[in-house]
């Protein structure tokens, strides 16, 4: 197990999310940055979606009891073993009694610890994704004790290598594809969206990021219609909404664009001020 | 039986959007709702779910889909398909909700607003029936349609940051009931002691889309002892299946 000696900004468990349960009005959740993810539990041998560990800006102290194998990957928030950094994107081993801890941020904004075998939390629903009215708990706190796979790690350190792709973290573009009210636009406004570069506020969660500049418009509502992870609203004022995993399952302002599914992996690792460019497909 | 002609759209990599008519009509609901029977029964391996509004039906695969034109043929042709939906069993649920002060906070509000006693806006508000359209918003949250035009209520500008779990709202012309705790702008008028959502049953929500609802009024007395048996799982929803 691994007992949470300090938490972090927001640290949570998520698989690949909760399907199955949109008609209920139940969020998808699930990694943030699904590349990521995938890329620490590959170099572990695990599942693609088996649960991790998510970090949002600053990481947890945790403490190992338990020989185990671990990775961390996404955003580089300086990890440290006892005190000695270690690499993201490569398979550590831990031993009983070991240390995790994270230092600066230096790129990117979530960043993902897998175990060997994967965390071992309640499944609600078919997931083990956190979030709040559907997992007790939602978020990780302080003296919490995580279990995980007690598989005895069977590999040597060697076992994965895996070429992986950092070059999202620095590009500003945002694939998206026209949404189905796209065509309700003026010309002049689509021409808008794909010139004009936008700041990331800070209204920014797993649930949405809200963009900074505004898109002036006199688009009605619409009579409430299905939303993903991905979906660009526009509000009234103006306001851009971009729906990350744990948005709701319906919404009823106007869906300008959709983001290509790799796209929410780029926005998941971008944060307050930063900015980003639409990219038409 | 009317013929629509739904219109398909791309809705990103992996799903198709299908629209009707804009409208909030059960004619339509009755559409969508045996659409997504046909297709249930077709068993389309590569599809994980669909979800639907008023007049929309999302369908959502597993995969990329490589080619959108195909793909939405294929599903029309179900559309179209003459096979006969069998059922269509429907339930109406009796829903207790304490129109008391405690609970109606901007009873006196709309009261004042639509020129109504209290008395007749609980009147209004509990003797329609209601029509379960679709749950979405939040785990639960049960989109109704049926509200007495008497009632309708633009939206608070400013939406309260908390509001109670099993708070009966009016917002515009919608009723609905806060499943959970949550931000939310609608009018609130009374609370139901119902739990309209439970994570530890297969299927979370006892209501579906086309079952109806009836909301009749309790006191606070009666509030008290309902929410004493939901707590202890042994409450017992009056329900009635409608055939048609």
């Amino acid at each position: 197990m691994i007992s949470v000696l300090k938490s972090g900004f927001y640290d949570s468990i998520q698989d690949f999310g909760r399907f199955g349960f949109q008609k209920y009005g139940v969020p998808y959740s699930g990694v943030m940055d699904q590349y990521a993810a995938s890329v620490a539990n590959v170099l572990l041998g695990n599942d693609i979606n088996c649960a991790v560990m998510e970090m949002t800006m600053t990481g947890p102290i945790l403490q190992f009891n338990f020989d185990t194998n671990i990775c961390v990957s996404g955003a580089d928030m300086s990890p440290e073993l006892n005190g000695t950094f270690i690499k993201i994107n490569e398979c550590i081993s831990v031993s009983s009694g070991d240390v995790l801890s994270f230092g600066a941020l230096k790129f990117g904004f979530r960043c993902y610890l897998a175990v060997f075998g994967g965390f071992k939390t309640e499944i609600v629903l078919r997931s083990q994704s956190m979030y709040k009215g559907i997992t007790d708990p939602f978020v990780i706190k302080k003296n919490d004790v995580l279990f995980f796979s007690d598989a005895q790690r069977l590999l040597s350190k060697k076992n994965a290598s895996l070429k992986v792709d950092q070059s999202y973290f620095n590009s500003k573009y945002i694939e998206v594809f026209e949404g189905p009210e796209f065509n309700r636009l003026t010309k002049l406004q689509q021409n808008l969206l794909f010139s004009k570069s936008f700041r990331i506020s800070k209204d920014n969660s797993r649930m949405a990021y809200q963009l900074e500049s505004y898109v002036e418009n006199d688009l009605k509502p619409i009579l409430t219609s299905a939303v993903l992870p991905g979906t660009v609203q526009l509000t009234p004022s103006g306001k851009l909404i971009i729906l990350m995993r744990d948005c709701q399952t319906t919404g009823g302002y106007p869906r300008i664009l959709q983001l290509k599914a790799s796209a929410i992996n780029v926005l998941a690792q971008k944060f307050t001020g930063q900015t980003v460019c639409f990219k038409c497909l | 039986m009317v013929e629509f002609k739904p219109v398909y759209k791309p809705f990103g990599e992996r799903a198709i959007l299908v629209e009707w008519p804009e409208g909030i009509d059960v004619v339509i609901l009755k559409d969508i709702t045996s659409f997504i029977q046909k297709i249930e029964n077709n068993n389309i391996e590569s599809l994980v779910e669909m979800k639907h509004g008023y007049n929309s039906l999302l369908i959502i695969y597993d995969v990329f889909i490589k080619d959108f034109a195909k793909e939405i043929q294929c599903i029309d042709k179900i559309y179209r398909s003459k096979e006969i939906i069998i059922n269509t069993e429907t339930v109406s649920w009796k829903i207790p909700v304490c129109y008391d002060a405690n609970f109606g906070v901007d009873l006196d509000l709309i009261s004042k607003e639509k020129k109504l006693t209290k008395e007749q806006i609980i009147r209004l508000h509990s003797e329609s029936v209601y029509t379960v359209y679709f749950i979405g918003f939040l785990p639960g949250f049960l989109y109704l349609g049926g509200l007495s035009e008497k009632l309708w209520l633009p939206r608070k500008s400013t939406p309260r940051l908390q509001v109670e779990k099993g708070a009966v709202a009016i917002g515009g012309g919608q009723t609905g009931v806060y499943p959970n705790e949550s931000p939310g702008g609608w009018n609130i008028i009374g609370n139901s002691p119902i739990d309209f959502f439970d994570v530890n049953k297969k299927i979370p929500c006892f209501a579906k889309a086309g079952d109806t609802i009836v909301f009749y009024p309790i006191s606070l007395q009666e509030y008290k002892k309902i929410k004493i048996l939901v707590d202890a799982k042994v409450f017992q929803l009056e329900s009635e299946v409608v055939n048609d």
